[in-house]
């Protein structure tokens, strides 16, 4: 009775026969790193250098090992899957390489007190070099450039917000693919592709023959960045609208429902989501510009909280000048310190953006559920 | 509430192609008109030029008339606006607007035309349209829930209360139990056979049963052959066409010896 009940250990169902074993993949990980390391002992030892021999040892061995025991196309299956990895690892390294640098060095710029709340102002070269030969406190802070950034930015995102949408809205309702739709979508196509610096030297220009030779302001830069926004917005504006079911238009209009308030009120609302993430995601890609700003806005070292008048700091232009023009020469260190905390609230800035747009995202989705 | 709806030799035209050619049809007040026929015979096409909903799609146009109780849908200075909101559609698919909760979709024809409606008005109209939907007693206790979570019969009885919200006078619909189930498509029929008592109905079907079923008068439509125009073959009492239609063509496809 009790050999009946008793689940057969021993063999092994003839469903999985021909399998290499689960741990397989550890075990072979396992031998390819000791036998890396070995090698790179011989010719002298690296971490970069371990870790490529060790995957392509990896790769090699598990391949040959599954053509061995699973044959062709289980070995063909393991190869692809090492080269998608790999492929992946590959696209990650320099992002957690540059999360990593940032985090390293913008942390001791960012928890300097008084980093967040005061500007360059009155901050000179005399001040660093105490902060180097003493010992004293770093001083000087982003304040001013994080203020500009923002208001830069925001006055970027109230240009290019209509102008994309309206614009998206001209060609999926009102377009129908005529002439002057085709025109604008291969323009937006083009200006997409505008260098940076061009989108700010047509915003300098314009500014310069239009209010006045060397203007530069906060409003310049916004609109220097609208340039590079409005494109963006308009592409994503228009796929999400494109989305919208034809059904429900056709459902207002068959409620007597007029054309513009089908648009304001079923057509976006369904798409607002998608938009909405669309703009956050355009808002950070603007928002690092650098050289745009530089020929727009140019840098200041004091609060300026008039984006219509006098130039005006932002956070690309910060790193900018203390990377290249160090407050103090003799001594960059503070200077360098302060660029790295900069670059590091960017970072997050823009990381708040992103999580901004999945969070606009789903507070907007149309809601299903019973 | 319910017009009656007279067709004088309408043609349509989608850009150059005759789509429909030559239709004169009397649509009675308070009943059932069907349209049969086989599929691409332009009996959808002709539906939607009785709301000017064909005007959507790029390149159609009509001639002839259509009179709404004698008034001409196509005369000069209508607005299609002001036919629509006199004539409603329901749609082959359940299209309930997915951002809005079931009391909205329902009000959906007032608010979305920023019409005032006080709190209690509002209330009244929501149970008047869903039970006239035949649907209040299922979606009563969740009124706020997004009407995309009903079920693909319920979301067709909401595009008709919607649909009635508005009080039209006639209803037009298109197709409305093809993609349902055949217990969703009885409770659609049993509904259309209330609705006729207040307006007037015009269904298209490619059931010739739901046809026999729902409808007092029955229109069959044809087509020569690919690239020809739809025509309207015959119209007539629909115990007639299925029993003693006096087309021949007519004949075979209610017989199911078609083709």
């Amino acid at each position: 009775m009790t050999s009946t009940l008793t689940p057969v250990r021993s063999k092994r169902s003839a469903l999985t026969k021909g399998q290499l074993p689960k741990y397989a993949p550890y075990v072979v990980l396992a031998a390819a790193l000791v036998v890396g390391a070995a090698i790179l002992a011989l010719v002298g030892f690296n971490a970069f250098g371990w870790a490529i021999v060790s995957a392509i040892l990896f790769a090699v061995v598990l391949v040959s090992w599954s053509a061995a025991v699973e044959g062709a196309r289980k070995a063909k299956d393991k190869l692809a899957t090492c080269l998608v990895v790999g492929s992946f690892l590959v696209a990650l390294l320099p992002l957690v390489s540059v999360i990593w640098t940032v985090l390293v060095n913008g942390v001791p710029g960012l928890l300097t007190p008084g980093f967040l709340g005061t500007s360059m102002n009155g901050v000179t070269g005399v001040y660093d070099n105490k902060a180097v030969e003493e010992g004293a406190p770093v001083l000087g802070g982003i304040y001013h450039a994080l203020l500009g950034t923002l208001q830069i930015t925001l006055l970027a995102t109230i240009i290019s917000v209509p102008v994309g949408l309206l614009t998206a809205i001209y060609l999926v309702e009102y377009g129908h693919d005529g002439r002057l739709a085709r025109a604008i979508t291969f323009f937006v196509d083009v200006m997409t592709g505008i260098p940076s610096i061009v989108a700010g030297l047509f915003a300098a220009a314009f500014f310069f023959a239009v209010v006045g030779p060397g203007t530069k302001t906060g409003a310049v830069a916004a609109v220097a960045l609208s340039v590079l926004m409005i494109p963006v917005v308009v592409r994503s504006s228009e796929e999400m609208l494109k989305i919208v079911p034809n059904e429900l238009r056709e459902a207002a209009y068959a409620l007597g429902v007029r054309k513009w308030r089908t648009i304001v009120k079923v057509v976006i609302p369904t798409a607002i989501s998608g938009i909405a993430s669309g703009v956050t995601l355009a808002i950070a890609r603007v928002i690092g510009e650098t050289a745009p700003i530089l020929v727009t806005a140019g840098f200041a070292t004091s609060i300026n909280s008039n984006v219509f008048g006098g130039w005006m700091a932002s956070l690309p232009t910060f790193i900018y000048t203390q990377i290249l023009n160090p407050t103090s020469p003799a001594n960059p260190d503070p200077s360098s310190q302060r660029a790295w905390g900069a670059a590091l609230v960017l970072i997050i800035l823009v990381m708040i953006l992103n999580l901004g747009a999945r969070l606009i995202a789903r507070v907007f989705a149309p809601k299903t559920g019973r | 509430m319910s017009k009656r709806i007279d067709v004088k030799d309408l043609n349509v035209y989608y850009g150059d192609f005759l789509a429909v050619e030559d239709v004169t049809i009397n649509i009675e007040a308070k009943s059932v008109t069907a349209f049969i026929g086989p599929s691409g015979c332009g009996k959808s096409t002709f539906l939607r030029t009785l709301n000017r909903m064909h005007e959507v799609l790029p390149g159609a146009r009509v001639e002839g008339e259509v009179l709404l109780d004698g008034d001409n849908l196509y005369g000069a200075g209508v607005d299609p606006v002001t036919v629509r909101s006199q004539i409603g559609m329901v749609f082959q698919r359940p299209n309930p607007f997915p951002t809005m909760s079931i009391r909205d979709n329902v009000l959906a024809g007032v608010k979305l035309n920023n019409k005032k409606i006080s709190k209690g008005e509002a209330d009244v109209l929501v149970e008047r349209s869903l039970k006239g939907a035949n649907l209040w007693n299922e979606v009563k206790d969740r009124l706020d829930k997004p009407g995309s979570g009903l079920s693909g019969g319920q979301q067709q009885r909401l595009c008709i209360a919607r649909a009635i919200a508005v009080e039209p006078q006639v209803i037009l619909m298109d197709e409305p139990c093809s993609a349902l189930d055949p217990i969703s498509t009885l409770a659609i029929e049993d509904l259309i056979n209330e609705l006729k008592d207040q307006y007037t109905v015009v269904i298209v079907t490619h059931n010739m049963q739901q046809a026999a079923r729902v409808s007092d008068r029955t229109a069959f439509f044809n087509i020569a052959g690919t690239g020809k125009p739809g025509k309207l073959i015959e119209v007539g009492d629909t115990h007639t066409i299925f029993s003693n239609p006096t087309q021949k063509a007519t004949e075979d496809y209610v017989s199911g010896r078609f083709g």
